[in-house]
């Protein structure tokens, strides 16, 4: 194995030694998001209109699994200014090991857990009534959207992390995320906000994210723009990819 | 003779107005400790934050274990151990799976890093809380924790960061114990320290930094200076006559302290002041040689730096 493989394999066991060591504090994170769903589904759901008719249910899936994997930006952006934090950041960059398998071992650990993350809200989702109804192939497509919007986020994440330098910033990101979510297709649809809102909201990168898989899932909603949906996340990439690499390098 | 261990010349540091680091030199003998002293802000960390390959020098060079820390930085990187003002461990992690994670990263081997991670934790006095998250463990045992993960490699050269701030006199203690024991098998170190007490246990030169210059280097011994014959009289009346017997016999200016009815001035062959002072002094309360402590010498020289 390379020196490349073996240090990034390394630095992802960390992460699965951390979940071993701390299993409640990982089964609480997969359930918050368990936890808005039930809230959403039974709570807010009867007064929900859902465009060209149908269960809220089955339109709420989707935002829910974009809603998750917009939330995995917290905690990349906890795990990385963390370690900046600590100095342990520091001490990995004065061993003979590559920034790559260190950016490398915290992406394959985040993208392990949100694809925890999405298995455990699919049965959640199949235990309250939602399907997929346009084949597994179609499914399977709505699955690889949602983590390329993740793998987006993940670099946003460690370029912010970075940036701010500071855990204790958590707080803001977490204020941050919510109105990010909400101001999207995640939980409603954007025909039902005022026109300028819903025209933001139309914009917003979670909301193509949940209208492309909403239509791979043959749930429903707005039509959705599969191009736009790979598009968003590989613009915020092509940006955020070199921007955290090159903050990462510099670092002081 | 063997290259130096380190060896900066002329390192120069900006961040933004505000010069961190001016014409930073630096020699460091290889299998020596050297200390970095300065107050607060001086630059220290600076200087090992290029020295350690974290931060890159506006000018100047320099050279850790033969390599250039810019251009050869990997290279550096495979030499060197940091141990830096804060515990660089993950606290979710226990002590073991900290030191087999950064061993692994050594690229020691799974059972390489794993017999390394258990002679280091014994070797610190870790081994009883080894399996235990470093988030449970005591501010020393956290910073034992941190150089025993700053030693797994038996680096060449190990750059020490304030390691004992906030330690208690006993784990400061084992910390120094340890310092000793890795430069007798041939490991130079850099220390960084407020606590002069520290600097003189451990360190074989030293350099005095202050708002980013160096402003003095030698020996502990030589940075003190001469010691101090120190005279209370009985009769206040006598402090002046008693200082100028003094000016004859010391090496430079006697200093009166009044309160105390103290003269003291430094001199040069303690023997011949000492005997020299009980002839020709007609009132002594108390005659006494003492060694200038580190700490005022150090405050003597921040103090003829400052502007």
């Amino acid at each position: 194995m390379t020196a490349y493989a073996l240090d990034s394999w390394t630095l992802t066991r960390r992460t699965l030694l951390q979940w071993r060591n701390q299993p409640a504090g990982l089964a609480l994170g997969l359930f918050f998001p368990v936890m808005i769903l039930l809230m959403f589904a039974y709570l807010f759901g009867g007064a929900m209109q859902v465009p060209g008719g149908g269960d809220y249910k089955e339109f709420l899936l989707p935002g829910i699994f974009v809603l998750t994997m917009a939330f995995g930006l917290e905690s990349t952006f906890q795990a990385v200014s963390t370690d900046a934090g600590r100095g342990v950041t520091d001490r990995f960059r004065t061993m003979p090991i590559s920034s790559a398998a260190v950016l490398t071992g915290r992406s394959v650990a985040d993208m392990l857990y949100a694809a925890v993350g999405l298995i455990v809200l699919i049965a959640c989702g199949l235990a309250v009534g939602w399907r997929w109804h346009d084949g597994p192939v179609n499914a399977l497509l709505a699955v690889g959207l949602l983590l390329l919007l993740r793998y987006a986020l993940l670099w946003f994440g460690i370029w912010l992390a970075l940036a701010a330098g500071k855990p204790e910033m958590l707080m803001a990101v977490q204020i941050l995320v919510w109105p990010l979510a909400f101001l999207s297709s995640v939980f409603t649809a954007p025909e039902t906000m005022p026109g300028w809102l819903g025209a933001i909201a139309e914009w917003n990168p979670l909301s193509a994210t949940a209208s492309a898989t909403r239509e791979l899932f043959g749930n429903p909603g707005q039509d959705g723009h599969f191009w736009l949906a790979v598009g968003w996340p590989v613009l915020l990439l092509a940006v955020f990819m070199p921007l955290a690499v090159r903050r990462y390098r510099r670092l002081t | 003779m063997r290259d130096p261990a380190i060896e900066a010349t002329g390192l120069t540091r900006r961040f933004g107005s505000t010069t961190a680091l001016e014409e930073f030199d630096l020699t460091v003998p290889a299998g020596t400790v050297h200390g970095l002293l300065g107050p607060n802000g001086a630059g220290k960390t600076t200087a090992v934050r290029i020295l350690t390959t974290l931060l890159r020098p506006d000018a100047g060079q320099a050279r850790v274990a033969g390599h250039d820390v810019v251009r050869e930085a990997v290279r550096v990187r495979t030499r060197i151990g940091l141990v830096g003002q804060q515990a660089a461990v993950d606290e979710q992690l226990s002590g073991r799976q900290n030191l087999e994670m950064f061993g692994r990263l050594h690229h020691l081997g799974a059972s390489g890093a794993r017999r390394r991670a258990g002679e280091l934790l014994d070797r610190f006095g870790l081994a009883e809380a080894a399996d235990r998250p470093a988030a449970k463990y005591s501010g020393g045992m956290r910073r034992r924790l941190d150089l025993a993960a700053g030693l797994l490699i038996s680096p060449a050269v190990l750059f020490l960061d304030e390691p004992t701030t906030g330690l208690d006199p006993r784990a400061r203690n084992e910390v120094w114990r340890e310092i000793r024991s890795l430069v007798a098998d041939g490991t130079t170190v850099l220390l960084t320290t407020q606590y002069l007490e520290e600097a003189d246990q451990l360190a074989d030169a030293l350099t005095v930094v202050d708002r980013g210059r160096v402003i003095a280097t030698g020996t502990p011994d030589e940075l003190k200076g001469d010691d101090h014959l120190e005279v209370v009289v009985r009769d206040a009346a006598s402090l002046d006559a008693t200082a100028e017997v003094l000016a004859r016999i010391g090496t430079g200016e006697p200093h009166l302290d009044r309160d105390r009815r103290l003269v003291s001035v430094p001199v040069g062959d303690r023997v011949t002041a000492l005997t020299r002072a009980a002839q020709e002094l007609t009132d002594v309360d108390d005659l006494a040689l003492r060694r200038p402590t580190l700490d005022e010498a150090f405050l003597n020289l921040t103090e003829r730096s400052a502007p």
